[in-house]
């Protein structure tokens, strides 16, 4: 099936309410921390006081005879006996050579490289007793200097180094696009606009901090983890073929619901193997719950990078050549998919929604005394976007160009595109996106808004925003070309029960994405069977057939598209079923709204009919045809999806406080094919609020010298908050993607990766007045407050200089 | 020690160490589960709970301190028959709720809210709802849906407002 006839089925674009919604509400929701296992001991983690240090020696003798102690382990327990936490995509430098790939134990060996490093995990029979116990292990530390921000790396000059394997700190260099065409038209080119930047560093703060019982059974030689993850079959290949070297059909992982992840839940950490692990050690269950400190600490951070961008024009401002420099942190050591997030999904989206025929891109990727860094929400598509919309914004001032128009005169506007970083667009329509949001934000009476503003002595600015994200990860030989270690297919299977309702496994993962509803009503829409007889089972490799999870917006294009696959195969033996009870030709057999039909007859049998044939087969062609109606596909991408749209911001600053108000904010999105809209605009909310929240106030940030945390806790670190700001206006355009069967581009980081820049370039034009050019996030109200006063760009501001003060990001706070 | 206090409308004694959390006594001892831990500084309020009425965050208070006293947690808003709240069915009819973690704090803060300030207006619903986080919704399904609830729990309830 196609997907316009898709779309035009019944249940697809219907706003129906979450069927799990009910247990969610009624506090019969099952998260990982809710499950208690029988035998079940408590593991607290000692953590890593200092940024770097040599660890002397790990005295546990008082520790492990403290009352109600199962067991401590520590880096001499595991050393030579397991693998390094693996990562999952390998980056080439320009001359061929890999990666630097050091080593990263499941518990330090001989050195900790970040505050949280994870020294000893202490067992209890309770968690009191496992953190009086773990109070009780004496580390000797050497301390030594830190190396904390990503400038500093850059620099080489710190005479620190974290890995032996890479004495100057740099994990790879990565290039692409045909830089000497670029410098030739740079040459060529009427204007150059320069601009530096740097993305700010953000913890992810799933509301759920990170949970795993790791559980063994000595009788079956069998292990459970229950973790809080988004894809368990990926934690479970991770853990048992890179790590452990258990077979994984001994292994099971149950990732039950799961409260929010944004690509924070995606990684196997080494909390999750040390609890597998220690099970079998022990001969316990083992339980452990993250607190919040630990969240902020050892959760995969996300962002961080430091940038310089050169946009070269013809005299009319149609862009010529694009020229990036990104220096990226990757922390303290290789998260899973750390070292694709700032290449891969990031120089590969630079062309945005514009025809730059040339472009090129390095990226230098650093290790640094901090929480390792990973995909959060957009992953490496919020920081493509954030530079290149600003840049793009810049172009348009120096040029005397509006907004709109810039961006408008290099939009791609035929399809398919061949960008010339890689990617190639199948589909979309930006001038479309871009007069929609024209018109819901009310642009044209922008300017009297800014004199009411000013009139009340504030100052006003709007900011654009046109997004490109890559979703629907991914073609696996694409992928597979580019360094992935992993197939990035999906599986669906679909189980039509005797009395004809519907059981759905899919290997895609829902963390608040709604899909038990979604799923459903795909699965409903080409069954033609109501939506409440199809229930959805993910997140259990026990259950479910080889899956690779959800993120990077993937799971309606790929796990959609996979339920499609394997509802195709039903359709066609159900046709043949629906053939021999109607007496008639496979080929005349048509099948809507729940009925097999006899082509050019009123002859029909309704589907449930079918489905107990096949597991009654007493009328049947058993001799031509299989009982039961069961089927499974996988379904692997032939292109990635192009989700785009434009987001338009309007903020309201206080010339005596430098608080910024976003006044509106508007989005016009295009997701292609859209099968619940309530739920997609759930997600621009969430996203939305996501990437405000960066712009506006998030902020993660370590003591340049000590490497401390100081934004460890909620009273440190700015969460938006309702009263934060106002509600949105939303719209859609429609331009369904070409390649899979839905139409579907994935909606779940939009707002995260096209808001950034809009805020921004609203909070700059409110400034520019002032004379302030320059702005990094966040725009709190300190920072803008001290940008007003100086008028022009704080030498604090200047990227890749040495902090002065505390920061994460190549610049102090 | 003993502590004897209402949950959910029934009486219940629990024997706990002093220095027991309420939210701990709720999820650990009386496997109420659906009250959730999401932070350790009071902050993000998914562990509300009712007590006497009152919206409190359960991590940051003893269960000894609450001897005698009603609490109230989701598992006690529905009807006995599973008939949702009205705060819970507008949430759900405005889909304020994703992942689900911090919904029942939110519910629990929503309907105090709403008893509390039967008038609240859009402006106050987001001021009042402070103590709350989510990382999901960001927000507007969630002021939406106390804004819904409020007014059906006024109509259900007409001698509250």
């Amino acid at each position: 099936m196609g997907a316009s006839e898709f779309s035009s089925l019944p249940h697809i674009g219907e706003a129906i309410k979450r069927k799990e919604d009910y247990r969610f509400l009624t506090g019969g929701g099952q998260y990982t921390d809710d499950v208690s296992v029988a035998h079940q001991a408590h593991a607290v983690f000692v953590r890593s006081p200092h940024a770097h240090a040599k660890i002397n020696s790990v005295d546990i003798s008082s520790a492990k005879d403290m009352p109600g102690v199962v067991g401590v382990l520590t880096g001499k327990d595991i050393e030579g006996k397991m693998g390094g936490l693996p990562c999952g995509w390998l980056i080439n430098n320009p001359d061929g050579t890999p990666m630097k790939e050091p080593m990263r134990p499941i518990l330090a060996i001989n050195k900790v490289r970040f505050v949280g490093d994870h020294v000893a995990m202490v067992v209890a029979e309770t968690v009191q007793q496992a953190r009086d116990a773990a109070e009780a292990v004496m580390v000797d530390y050497e301390v030594l200097p830190a190396l904390v921000n990503v400038a500093d790396a850059a620099k080489k000059q710190s005479g620190v180094t974290l890995h032996d394997e890479a004495p100057d700190n740099q994990c790879y260099r990565w290039t692409l696009g045909d830089k000497s065409a670029v410098d030739a038209a740079f040459a060529k080119a009427a204007h150059v606009t320069k601009l530096d930047l740097v993305n700010n560093r953000l913890i992810p703060n799933a509301i759920e901090p990170r949970v795993a019982i790791g559980c063994y059974s000595r009788s079956s030689d069998e292990y459970v983890l229950y973790v809080a993850n988004q894809n368990p079959h990926v934690e479970r290949l991770l853990m048992t073929a890179f790590v452990l070297g258990l077979p994984e059909h001994k292994v099971r992982v149950i990732s039950p619901d799961v409260g929010g992840g944004f690509g924070s839940k995606v990684f196997l950490y080494p909390e999750d193997v040390c609890l597998t692990w220690a099970a079998k050690q022990m001969n316990r269950n083992i339980k452990w719950t993250a607190d919040r400190s630990e969240s902020f600490l050892s959760d995969a951070h996300g962002r961080d990078h430091v940038s310089h961008a050169e946009m070269a024009m013809d005299e009319n401002g149609k862009f010529l050549a694009l020229r990036v420099h990104t220096d990226a942190n990757l922390g303290g050591y290789l998260s899973t998919f750390a070292t694709a997030i700032p290449t891969i999904l990031y120089g590969t989206l630079l062309a945005g929604q514009y025809t730059t025929p040339q472009i090129h891109v390095e990226v230098d990727a650093w290790f640094t005394n901090t929480a390792p860094v990973d995909a959060y929400r957009g992953a490496g598509r919020p920081e493509a976007t954030y530079l290149l919309e600003r840049l793009v914004s810049r172009c348009g001032w120096e040029l005397g160009l509006s907004q709109d128009e810039i961006r408008k005169r290099n939009f791609i506007t035929q399809f398919p595109y061949q960008t010339p970083v890689a990617l190639q667009y199948d589909t979309g329509d930006y001038h479309a996106c871009m007069d929609k949001a024209k018109a819901l934000g009310e642009v044209d009476g922008f300017a009297s808004r800014k004199a009411e503003s000013e009139a009340k002595g504030k100052l006003r600015g709007i900011g654009y925003s046109s997004y490109i994200e890559a979703c629907g990860l991914a073609p696996s030989n694409i992928a597979g070309a580019l360094g992935a270690r992993a197939g990035l297919f999906e599986c669906g299977e679909v189980r039509v029960h005797p009395t004809g309702s519907v059981t759905v496994f899919t290997g895609s993962h829902s963390h608040g994405q709604g899909h038990e509803t979604t799923f459903a009503q795909v699965v409903a829409a080409r069954l033609g069977i109501p939506v409440e007889n199809v229930d959805v089972v993910h997140g259990d490799t026990g259950r479910i057939p080889f899956g690779m999870g959800t993120y990077g917006s993937r799971s309606i294009s790929v796990g959609g598209a996979a339920i499609m696959k394997a509802l195709d195969k039903i359709e066609t033996k159900a046709k043949k079923i629906a053939a021999h009870l109607m007496e008639a030709s496979d080929a005349d057999i048509e099948f809507a709204n729940g009925e097999f039909t006899i082509k050019g007859t009123d002859k029909k049998i309704p589907f449930g009919q079918v489905a107990l044939t096949a597991y009654v087969p007493h009328n049947y062609p058993l001799d031509k045809l299989e009982p039961g109606l069961n089927e499974t596909a996988f379904y692997d991408p032939t292109n990635f999806t192009f989700p785009a749209g434009t987001y338009i911001c309007e903020v309201e600053i206080d010339k005596g406080t430098g608080e910024v108000k976003i006044d509106s904010f508007t989005a016009v999105d295009d997701f292609g094919t859209i099968i619940n809209p309530m739920i997609v605009e759930g997600q621009v909310h969430g996203g939305l609020v996501q990437g405000i929240g960066q712009a506006l106030m998030e902020n993660c940030v370590y003591d340049s010298e000590t490497g401390q945390l100081l934004t460890g806790s909620y009273m440190d670190y700015a969460m938006p908050r309702a009263g934060d700001f106002p509600n949105f206006k939303l719209d859609m355009v429609c331009t369904p993607c070409t390649h899979n069967p839905l139409g579907t581009k994935g909606c779940g980081e939009a707002g995260a990766i096209g808001a950034p820049p809009a805020v921004i370039n609203a909070v700059l034009d409110a400034l520019a007045p002032l004379g302030v050019k320059d702005f990094d996030m966040p725009a709190t109200p300190h920072r803008v407050w001290e940008a007003m006063r100086k008028g022009s760009v704080s030498p604090l501001q200047e990227p890749q200089q040495r902090a002065a003060t505390a920061a994460t990001q190549g610049r102090p706070v | 020690m003993q502590v004897q206090f209402k949950v959910n409308g029934k009486p219940v004694s629990i024997d706990v160490p002093p220095n027991t959390l309420l939210v701990q006594a709720l999820r650990e001892h009386l496997r109420l589960t659906g009250t959730h831990v999401g932070c350790d500084t009071a902050q993000c309020g998914a562990c509300t709970v009712l007590v006497d009425g009152r919206a409190i965050k359960s991590c940051n208070t003893l269960a000894v301190q609450h001897a005698g006293c009603e609490v109230t947690t989701i598992e006690g808003v529905a009807a006995p028959d599973g008939t949702l709240h009205p705060m819970q069915a507008a949430f759900k009819d405005c889909h304020g709720l994703q992942c689900g973690f911090c919904t029942p704090g939110m519910v629990m803060s929503a309907i105090d809210l709403c008893t509390r300030h039967p008038d609240a207006g859009e402006t106050d619903v987001r001021e009042l709802l402070d103590g709350n986080m989510c990382r999901c919704t960001g927000y507007q399904n969630i002021v939406k849906a106390v804004m819904q609830g409020g007014k059906a729990m006024a109509s259900a309830s007409p001698s509250a407002t």
